[in-house]
């Protein structure tokens, strides 16, 4: 088992109506025994970026380290790692047993060992009953746990997996999410994992690091991502339904103030702007469940009008019209119900906000006070 | 109930065309008549007529005032153990096995080298076609002029190999080899084109895992290549088998209607020409392209089962 490190990686496809660059100055570091997912929207170069530490796309610059091993120039095979493909890549034409134990006969184990190993990995995977099946005609579920088995077999250093659970139906892949996460835990072996499906990345993995248009956007615990986005980009890709955005500008009184549209917002204390220029074209963001909804009568920050109500069982999202614009969504509890047309009050945690330079999309809040 | 069913019919009287007779009935018909005309007087009549007349006595050239002569199943018998009738078959099938094999080994093997990135890739695959697009005719006729027993064949022969020369028409066991030869060169750039769409078909995915899982050579081939192309490749040994066991053309070309030295190249479809068209035995030529017949459905059907084993992955 071992860290995969990437330094300053750059990739670029030259095609033939120009170049592409599918990653860009990529720095990230994967610990030992670490589940790191890959985490953005399609064509990012999640993809490409997994693909390099495979050895089978070769990095335009930067190094790749493996362990303590450089491993920009080794072969794929000499890497000592374990690919899952995203449809799978199992060989057709070998039974599922062969298929399993495929990456050990290149290795000269003996027979018995070989033997002992697939069915260990067959036993722990479930998947004992179709050993002598040939893989393409089983379901697309059997044939993902068969690609599992043929990547565990070996215990390689690193696992990279591509979108593994893509091609499963929604229960099944809820189910097979639990299972790797389990088994990685289990293996205790390194796993880089791409999707672009953040419940997947949520779920599954100890830190998320999220991408776009080649650009690693921010490394961080799935709490860190989900509470503190250091991106515009991050905030609007994380959370469901996507966080609330709106713009504002900051003016200065006693305290801090953020006008959005006809509501004013004192920045609470522990809010400090890292930058000192008081922008007047900012960002600014607050999830559905950091707003509160109440009857119109009580004290609130701004006033607004249900449009939608959607009830979702264990909670409810409103769409309210503050009369900015668009609307905000509010989560709240199934039992407060208010109905659409009706007049109510919203208030917001101050403390729950977020404020981004529209320009650049940074995030405006000081680093110091995110850890919480 | 019919009543409840046709009573909106009659309610909403539709608008009369202008051109009412021309409805769409009226212009399917039109459009197949002359289709449907001409397949059944040139394909379903002859064949028909001609599965009358394998069962008579009769000569399209002597008998032209006499009704054909009912005889059963004598053509066949007569054909069927006549030894001659067997010596075409052995022939033919001497001729389409080894053709076939060589169009497919070499034609896969040119593939496997064309498949893969190159400059003026589009150009040689383009000269490598040409042979395929010439007439049967042309072709043979270039390389009967070349394989005259001085002709430039042997000229090469002698002069490069210092070899004697071939007796490329006229060698009683060299003739079906020239036949196999010609059909080889105008042949097997279809098999590359075939094996090349397979291969650009096999996804790189699985390259990419024999890499990963450090797969030998052999292996790539054995169980990524050569399974996921075996199907069309036994879709285009379907269609070479059928189109080289008619073969008349070239063999006509090169050799005569008697099929070169000892009849050794007299391929059934020459000797079917022979009977029925040189010796006038319409009846029993009728009766000969029957079994032919017989035999390429039967052998057709074998390899299509093959195939669809192959597609299911047995
Ligand atoms: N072989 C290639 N040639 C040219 N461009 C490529 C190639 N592979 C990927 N790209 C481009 O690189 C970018 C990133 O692709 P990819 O890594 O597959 O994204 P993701 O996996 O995040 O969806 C895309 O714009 C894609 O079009
Ligand atoms: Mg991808």
């Amino acid at each position: 088992m071992a860290e995969v490190r990437f330094l300053n990686v750059v990739k670029r496809f030259s095609t033939k109506s120009g170049d592409v660059l599918a990653v860009d100055q990529v720095n990230l570091e994967v610990a030992d025994g670490e589940f790191l997912v890959l985490l953005g929207p399609s064509g990012c170069g999640k993809t490409t970026t997994l693909r390099m530490v495979a050895g089978l796309e070769t990095a335009t610059s930067g190094d790749i380290f493996i362990g303590s091993r450089r491993v920009n120039d080794l072969a794929p095979g000499e890497r000592d790692i374990a690919f899952v493909f995203q449809f799978y890549a199992l060989y057709p034409h070998l039974s599922v047993r062969d298929n399993i134990a495929f990456p050990l006969r290149a290795q000269r184990i003996s027979r018995e060992e070989v033997d002992k190993r697939v069915q260990d990995v067959a036993q722990r995977l479930k998947i004992e009953h179709i050993l002598k099946r040939r893989p393409n005609r089983l379901p697309s579920g059997e044939q993902q746990r068969v690609a599992l088995g043929r990547a565990m077999v070996r215990q390689p250093q690193v696992f990279l997996m591509d979108e593994p659970l893509t091609n499963l139906d929604a229960s099944l892949r809820a189910d097979m999410r639990v299972e790797l996460k389990h088994l990685q835990h289990e293996l205790g072996t390194t796993m880089l994992y791409v999707t672009h499906d953040q419940t997947e990345a949520m779920s599954m993995s100890h830190r998320i690091a999220v991408m776009n248009l080649g650009v690693l956007q921010q490394v961080g615990t799935p709490l860190e991502i989900y509470n503190h986005p250091q991106t515009l980009f991050v905030a609007l890709f994380i959370g469901s339904p996507p966080m609330n955005m709106m713009t504002c500008t900051l003016s200065e009184g006693r305290h801090l103030q953020a006008k959005v549209g006809n509501l004013r917002l004192t920045l609470s204390s522990t809010h400090r702007l890292l930058s000192q220029e008081r922008e007047q074209n900012v960002a600014f963001g607050v999830r559905s469940e950091d707003v509160h909804i109440q009857s119109a009568d009580r004290a609130s920050d701004v006033m607004g009008t249900v449009l939608v109500r959607e009830p979702l069982g264990d909670e409810t999202i409103y769409q309210v019209d503050v009369g900015g614009e668009s609307a905000l969504l509010v989560k709240a509890l199934p039992r407060e119900v208010f109905q659409p047309g009706e007049r109510v009050g919203l208030t917001i945690d101050p403390e729950r906000i977020h404020l981004f330079e529209a320009a650049t999309g940074k995030s405006l809040l000081a680093a110091a006070e995110k850890a919480g | 109930m019919t009543n409840l069913s046709s009573a909106p019919r009659t309610q909403t009287p539709r608008m009369r065309p202008r051109f009412g007779w021309f409805s769409d009935r009226w212009i399917a018909v039109s459009f197949l008549t002359p289709t449907m005309l001409l397949l059944l007087f040139m394909t379903v009549f002859p064949l028909i007529w001609s599965l009358y007349l394998s069962f008579t006595e009769w000569s399209v050239a002597r008998n032209t005032r006499e009704a054909p002569v009912w005889v059963g199943t004598q053509n066949y018998v007569d054909l069927l153990t006549n030894e001659r009738t067997w010596e075409r078959f052995v022939v033919t099938g001497q001729f389409v096995v080894p053709a076939v094999v060589i169009e497919l080994v070499l034609g896969f093997a040119v593939a496997m080298l064309l498949n893969r990135k190159f400059a003026g890739r589009g150009a040689l695959m383009t000269g490598l076609l040409i042979p395929m697009m010439l007439s049967p005719v042309v072709v043979a006729l270039f390389w009967r002029f070349m394989m005259q027993g001085d002709g430039v064949l042997n000229y090469y022969i002698e002069a490069v190999l210092g070899v004697p020369p071939v007796q490329w028409l006229t060698g009683r066991s060299v003739a079906l080899w020239s036949l196999v030869l010609v059909d080889v060169w105008m042949w097997t750039p279809f098999m590359m084109l075939i094996s090349l769409a397979g291969l650009s078909a096999v996804p790189k995915y699985l390259y990419e895992a024999a890499a990963v899982y450090r797969a030998s050579a052999w292996f790539r081939f054995r169980h990524i290549t050569l399974p996921m192309v075996t199907p069309l490749l036994l879709i285009a040994i379907i269609f070479r088998m059928m189109d080289a066991y008619k073969l008349f053309d070239q063999a006509f070309v090169l050799f005569g209607l008697g099929g070169g030295p000892g009849r050794s190249a007299q391929t059934a479809a020459l000797y079917i020409y022979q009977v029925a068209f040189d010796q006038f035995n319409t009846g029993e030529g009728s009766a000969l392209g029957y079994i032919m017949l017989v035999v390429i459905i039967a052998l057709a059907n074998i390899f299509i089962r093959v195939l669809n084993q192959a597609k299911t992955g047995q």
